[in-house]
């Protein structure tokens, strides 16, 4: 029953879409007011159906309702109630519910939190919303219904979540990443709505910031939560693999970390206008390139997909429509050339631009990695993978350009800046930096690998790089504030909130980069045949296995390792990494045991049981680890920080008594 | 030439050549990147290159898997039913890798068409199976009972 609820509510909610979809835009043409106004309460009802929708999903899981096909697939009665709830979204037609619920959601924000703008500019951009949700409710139940039914016999059991996603990081990622996936379709309407109007100025920008601002948060988190999962529940220490499904993720946060950049330049200068609107365009349309790769099953197997094509044509078909669509709208109403741009030189307009060409250039390296494979298949040229030197060569070295362009780019002005400022500026924390980075190997270095042979011999170039360009940007920040400051603590509370924001994310950033070079640079693993009593030395550590032990868990046989580590004979730590067998499915599963801290993780896991009593065990040393999802954090703060910056509240009150396309100019 | 056209004809030069700078190194970077996947049967037949990076996949070998005493040296042999090929891997296989299970080894070809792998994969849940593998699986099983083989 509750599954017919929660069928027809989804019905309501397709049918609301459509009215929204139609109403507010056709209002704007014919100019009925009343028509625009539906905009506002249609998302809010639309909000309401699909969560009960939601609501009966999950009803069913938690009920174990096994008469419902997807609940069978994907639940279990020995699972955990956490689980059967974050199994709602554990695979393909949960997670689209999941997808629309929060579009709704975005929906009903936008339809609440901008009534201070235009009418027409509202109604515009919540009808855009609406036909995005036409599409996704359209392709929910003509191809991947949730509610289908197993009759007239339910199986008396459920086949299990997948044990791989029975995590806590998994109950918490999916809803972060598609927050920020879906988050970025608030932009690209807003992006539609202003190519309709034919109304590209500053004002346009400034309504836009806050919402691009909190989508790139989410979607931050999301990838770094994905990361940070992936390392501790795969068993093997990685944290990135440049894999399909890490890459859709990852190119819609590229082009829309450009578009927070241009749209910057937009606001304040007037300047990147069709740039910045095509860039909205593309990072919407590379969200649903990553939900097409990830939930077609084209990567798996493009024959597969070939043969049950339902559910990728129609995504490639709403792609289609999405991308050609609104770049047809694109090419009939962009920007005629703009006004003569007026900056030169050292300006912070080229800074932000060197900025755009350096993501947008990284986006397209990782695009054509990713989609090569599938083009090569297609086409008969061989089954090919992509291997991570690839993304590599290219990610690499664009990556060092961007932060050597973050710290110029802290003191470039609008317009111009005198080189003098330039060299004033870059003196101090050019040395400085330069000088840790020349110093910092040669301690670094033995610290982290223990080879004390002469201190010379393990210097590494590659940590002299990551520590010189995290000092870099970290120095020239520290000198910003210092300047604003100008000896008087009282100036903190006269910076803005986009100011710290920008000030955090960047010091994130740096951060995130000295993770990733520092932990390259210095890991050390070894992989060994031990049996209990065996040890071996790694880095600064050694690890004593003292037993193996079988362990019961609530839905699963653990074999449990006792492994203590020493570091010059004195105890750090003693950790238990398993080895689990789960009772539904029989799958196999590696939880390996970190010690974290800091400046180093210790990283203990199981292989398998060998011949006399013996296993294989990998034992890793990962300096700076930490540092990468410190970052990962630091960016999302600073994204938030930014988005509740005052000046985007201030223009309620202002563009309510002015007219709403006047330019408010801020500091 | 008027010099403001001048000037944009000198940038659309630079982006033209930066864009064929760009795309040269993208191809030669894919092309030194990219792992093949070869069948067993095709490594048997001398179609996959020896000294180069590839993928070569199949069901591993019932009794074929031999472990060092030692180390974690392991050997085993993959087959898609028509043709098998060795394969060493020095590390920890796979949660599912086991004998009568798919797997598929990235390493380099020897001139004895002994592949030595760097990784392993193995199929991540009970029930896939990797794809190359039960393609290589089917094309082998229709040219053993002399059926036209299928477009792979």
């Amino acid at each position: 029953m509750i599954a017919e609820v929660g069928h027809m509510a989804l019905i309501v909610a397709l049918c609301l879409a459509l009215i929204q979809m139609v109403a507010p835009l056709a209002g704007t043409f014919l100019g009925h007011r009343s028509w625009m106004n539906l905009g506002y309460n249609l998302s809010l009802g639309h909000l309401l159906f699909v969560t009960i929708a939601f609501a009966c999903l999950v009803s069913a899981f938690l009920n174990d309702d096994f008469s419902l096909k997807y609940v069978a697939q994907n639940s279990n009665t020995e699972l955990p109630s956490y689980y059967k709830f974050s199994a709602v979204w554990g695979a393909h037609e949960g997670s689209l519910l999941l997808w629309s619920l929060i579009l709704a959601g975005w929906s009903a924000a936008v339809a609440l939190f901008t009534r201070h703008l235009p009418l027409v500019f509202t109604a515009r951009a919540l009808s855009v919303l609406a036909a995005i949700s036409v599409g996704f409710a359209l392709f929910m139940l003509l191809t991947s219904n949730p509610f289908e039914r197993l009759l007239p016999v339910a199986p008396e059991q459920g086949g299990d979540l997948n044990p791989l996603l029975q995590d806590i990081g998994l109950i918490v990622h999916p809803p972060l990443l598609y927050m920020g996936y879906v988050g970025l379709a608030v932009p690209f309407a807003f992006a539609i709505a202003a190519l309709i109007g034919g109304q590209f100025d500053s004002a346009w920008a400034r309504w836009s910031r806050p919402w691009i601002n909190l989508a790139w948060m989410f979607l931050t988190l999301g990838i770094t939560l994905g990361s940070w999962w992936a390392y501790y529940e795969l068993g093997w220490g990685g944290w990135w693999f440049w894999d399909p499904v890490e890459n859709a993720s990852f190119m819609p946060w590229l082009v829309a970390t450009a578009l927070m950049h241009s749209i910057s330049a937009t606001e304040k200068r007037g300047v990147f206008r069709s740039w910045t609107l095509l860039l909205a365009i593309f990072a919407f349309s590379l969200s649903l390139l990553g939900t097409f790769l990830v939930r077609s099953g084209v990567l798996t197997s493009v024959h597969a997909f070939a043969s049950d094509p339902e559910r990728g044509v129609f995504i490639l078909a709403f792609l289609a429509m999405v991308v050609g669509g609104s770049l047809l709208l694109f090419a009939l109403r962009g920007p005629a050339m703009q006004k003569v741009a007026n900056y030169s030189g050292w300006s912070r307009e080229v800074m932000l631009l060197i900025n755009n060409i350096l993501l947008v250039s990284s986006m397209t390296m990782i695009l054509i990695g990713t989609l090569y494979p599938l083009l090569a298949d297609v086409l008969d040229l061989g089954k090919i993978s992509v291997g991570p030197p690839y993304f590599n060569f290219f990610f690499v070295p664009l990556m060092v350009g961007l932060l050597v362009a973050v710290g110029i780019g802290a003191f470039t002005r609008w317009k111009r800046t005198e080189t003098g400022i330039i060299r004033q500026n870059s003196i101090l924390p050019l040395s400085v930096s330069l000088l840790g980075a020349l110093v910092a190997p040669l301690w670094l270095g033995p610290e982290a690998t223990a080879l004390s042979e002469s201190w010379l011999s393990g210097y590494s170039m590659g940590a002299a790089l990551s520590v010189f360009l995290a000092l870099w940007v970290i120095l020239v920040i520290a000198q910003d504030f210092w300047q604003k400051l100008d000896g008087r603590l009282s100036r903190f509370r006269k910076l803005s909130a986009s100011y710290w924001g920008m000030q955090i994310a960047h010091t994130g950033l740096a951060i995130c980069a000295l993770g990733i070079g520092l932990s390259t640079v210095y890991d050390q693993s070894k992989e060994l045949r031990m049996v209990p009593g065996d040890s071996a030395q790694v880095a600064a550590y050694r690890f004593e296995l003292v037993d193996i032990n079988q362990h019961p868990g609530p839905n699963y046989l653990a074999y449990r390792g006792e492994v203590q580590v020493y570091r010059q004979n004195q105890l750090v730590t003693v950790l238990f990494p398993e080895k689990r067998t789960y009772n539904a499915g029989g799958q196999v599963m590696t939880e390996a045991a970190i010690d974290a801290s800091l400046t180093r993780d210790i990283y203990v896991s199981l292989g398998e049981p060998l011949p006399g009593g013996a296993w294989a065990v990998s034992l890793q040393v990962k300096p700076f680890v930490r540092c990468i999802w410190l970052g990962g954090l630091l960016l999302a703060l600073g994204g938030l920080l930014a988005a509740g910056d005052r000046r985007y509240r201030r223009s309620r009150a202002k563009s309510q008594a002015v007219s709403p396309t006047s330019e408010v100019v801020s500091a | 030439m008027h010099p403001i056209r001048k000037q944009r004809l000198q940038v659309v030069i630079l982006i033209v050549v930066a864009a064929s700078v760009a795309a040269g190194l993208i191809a030669y970077m894919l092309g030194q990147n990219a792992n093949y996947f070869y069948t067993p049967s095709q490594i048997a037949a001398g179609e996959a290159p020896i000294n180069v990076s590839i993928r070569a996949g199949g069901m591993v070998v019932e009794g074929s898997v031999l472990r060092s005493q030692d180390s974690l040296d392991t050997r085993f042999k993959v087959t898609d039913g028509a043709a098998s090929v060795e394969v060493v891997y020095s590390g920890i296989l796979p949660d599912l890798f086991a004998e009568g299970e798919a797997a598929v080894a990235t390493g380099i070809l020897d001139a004895n068409k002994l592949l030595t792998a760097r990784q392993v994969l193995a199929k991540h849940d009970e029930n896939y199976t990797p794809p190359e593998v039960a393609e290589a699986m089917e094309s082998a099983s229709k040219q053993t009972s002399g059926q036209p083989q299928g477009v792979n």
